[in-house]
């Protein structure tokens, strides 16, 4: 694998893979010394056009455990504001000796751009990439799901996992839907029908506009963060409205069987696509993804920087 | 040219019966020894191993798995390796005497590999090193402890061990590299 740009470019026993390598590389943090010497003297460049916490911060995680060195590059305070391009930016960090490009970029496609133009022969691993995947997030997703209702091997045969929100702006749906169903898992996408984009049809799930009606059967229910600052129309009514219907509060909690999980990709809006009580109820884990974030991460740098000479 | 088989299944039996003889007397007994096999065949050896051991003192013996594929030093240069599970015994290996074990002594690379990552894992008195085959052309300046059976063979030729709980038979086959 000398990159990782789709989640819908893995089939199951690559993914399969990533899950298993990510499940031997957890137990790392249990140990004293939380670090493997893999990756010493290789670079990994994050390089991070728009905002992020968690991934950003996840990467360099597990970079780190792998001994590997990170530069951070973040598109503010840097010479992008004096029109420098993604070419040339990605060019200057593979001269400070980069092998691994981390990108995550408002443009879609951008990370297929970086990956495929022959600018540079350094690896690309999508982060994110405006409303097209985000590809470690569902791996990240997939692992969480695995280690909570399928006792963390195999696959998701059967499981029915229902997304819900802001559909149309989310990369995170799209790369769940590819990876979910090459897993095994059932998807339902369930949102206002001004947030289903065009084309679901062609997707390998089912679309609803009605909440309730898909929590009785539901394994999991993945909230989406309505994303305001990629909205340049009215959406829906009114926030209140948008949470009354869509939003996961403690009643519609009640309703999903009793193994059900709640999972979000973060960052949350509170009170409107999830209720506080919810996000720190018993069924979430929110914070579980996040630490399971690092240990894919790993798995999709070693992956990546172990082929790198091998397969060539 | 069809591979000779060098160890037959009671000779196996006898190997591992022997080595369990030669970690008890060399460390005194059982006490403070732990046992841990090297994916994938050191895994089921050092279990037989321990197994042995068990029943010659009379008490358990603590056994476990250690994965060396992220302290190898041919990253990169082979492709992806799969991992294997890592699997300590809950009392630690601080103050242990740590034996490892792994079918084939070759290299002695993935040894070297062994090594840093029990130094990651804890502090042990000792480590020991348990082989059920040394073929030589050692490429570091490692020994085995206890070896099974030395198998004196040209670079050409490959040495396979094949045990009943991964391959079905228990048996060392020595034949041409090509022919593997």
């Amino acid at each position: 694998m000398k990159h990782l740009l789709s989640a819908a470019d893995l089939d199951r026993e690559e993914a399969l893979t990533l899950l298993d390598t990510a499940e031997e590389l957890a137990s790392v943090t249990d140990r004293a010394v939380k670090k493997l010497p893999t990756l010493r003297g290789r670079t990994v460049a994050n390089l991070f056009f728009e905002d992020s916490t968690r991934t950003r911060l996840s990467f360099e995680a597990a970079a780190k455990r792998l001994s590997a060195d990170v530069i951070t590059f973040t598109a503010k305070g840097s010479s992008v504001s004096k029109g420098e391009t993604l070419k040339d930016t990605a060019l200057t960090l593979e001269a400070m000796g980069a092998q691994v490009i981390v990108l995550r970029h408002h443009a879609s496609g951008a990370a297929q751009r970086l990956a495929e133009s022959g600018w540079i022969g350094a690896s690309v691993i999508n982060a994110g990439d405006g409303t097209h995947e985000h590809p470690t997030q569902a791996l990240l997703d997939a692992y969480t799901l695995r280690q909570h209702l399928r006792g963390g091997s195999g696959d998701l045969q059967g499981l029915r996992v229902v997304i819900v929100g802001d559909i149309l702006h989310s990369r995170v749906a799209r790369s769940n839907v590819a990876l979910l169903t090459t897993l095994g898992a059932r998807v339902t996408l369930v949102a206002p029908p001004t947030l289903v984009p065009v084309g679901v049809e062609s997707w390998n799930c089912d679309v609803t506009f009605d909440f309730d009606d898909s929590l009785s059967d539901a394994d999991a229910v993945m909230m989406l963060r309505v994303q305001s600052e990629r909205m340049n129309a009215a959406y829906f009514p009114s926030a209140h409205e948008y949470s009354r219907r869509y939003g996961l509060d403690s009643m519609r909690a009640a309703q999903l069987p009793d193994h059900a999980v709640v999972l979000h990709p973060g960052p949350m809006n509170r009170g409107m696509e999830i209720t506080a009580e919810v996000a720190d109820g018993p069924r979430a884990l929110i914070v579980d993804q996040v630490a399971n974030g690092v240990s894919v991460r790993m798995a999709v740098l070693y992956q990546v920087l172990s082929s790198e000479e091998g397969a060539a | 040219m069809a591979a000779a088989r060098v160890l037959e299944a009671d000779d196996v039996g006898r190997v591992i019966g022997r080595i369990a003889h030669e970690i008890l007397e060399k460390s005194r007994g059982s006490s403070g020894v732990i046992l841990l096999g090297i994916p994938t065949r050191g895994v089921p050896l050092a279990r037989r191993i321990a197994d042995r051991m068990a029943s010659i003192e009379g008490h358990p013996v603590p056994v476990g798995s250690l994965d060396v594929t992220m302290y190898r030093d041919d990253i990169g240069l082979r492709g992806p390796r799969p991992l294997s599970a890592t699997d300590i015994p809950a009392e630690g290996i601080d103050d242990a005497i740590v034996v490892l074990v792994d079918d084939v002594l070759f290299s002695g690379r993935t040894i070297r590999a062994a090594l840093d990552a029990v130094n990651d894992i804890g502090r042990p008195r000792a480590v020991r090193l348990a082989v059920l085959v040394d073929r030589g052309h050692r490429e570091l300046p490692i020994r085995a402890d206890h070896v099974g059976k030395n198998l004196p063979t040209s670079l050409a030729e490959s040495v396979q061990v094949h045990l009943v709980e991964t391959d079905g038979v228990d048996e060392v086959l020595l034949g041409s590299r090509d022919a593997s």
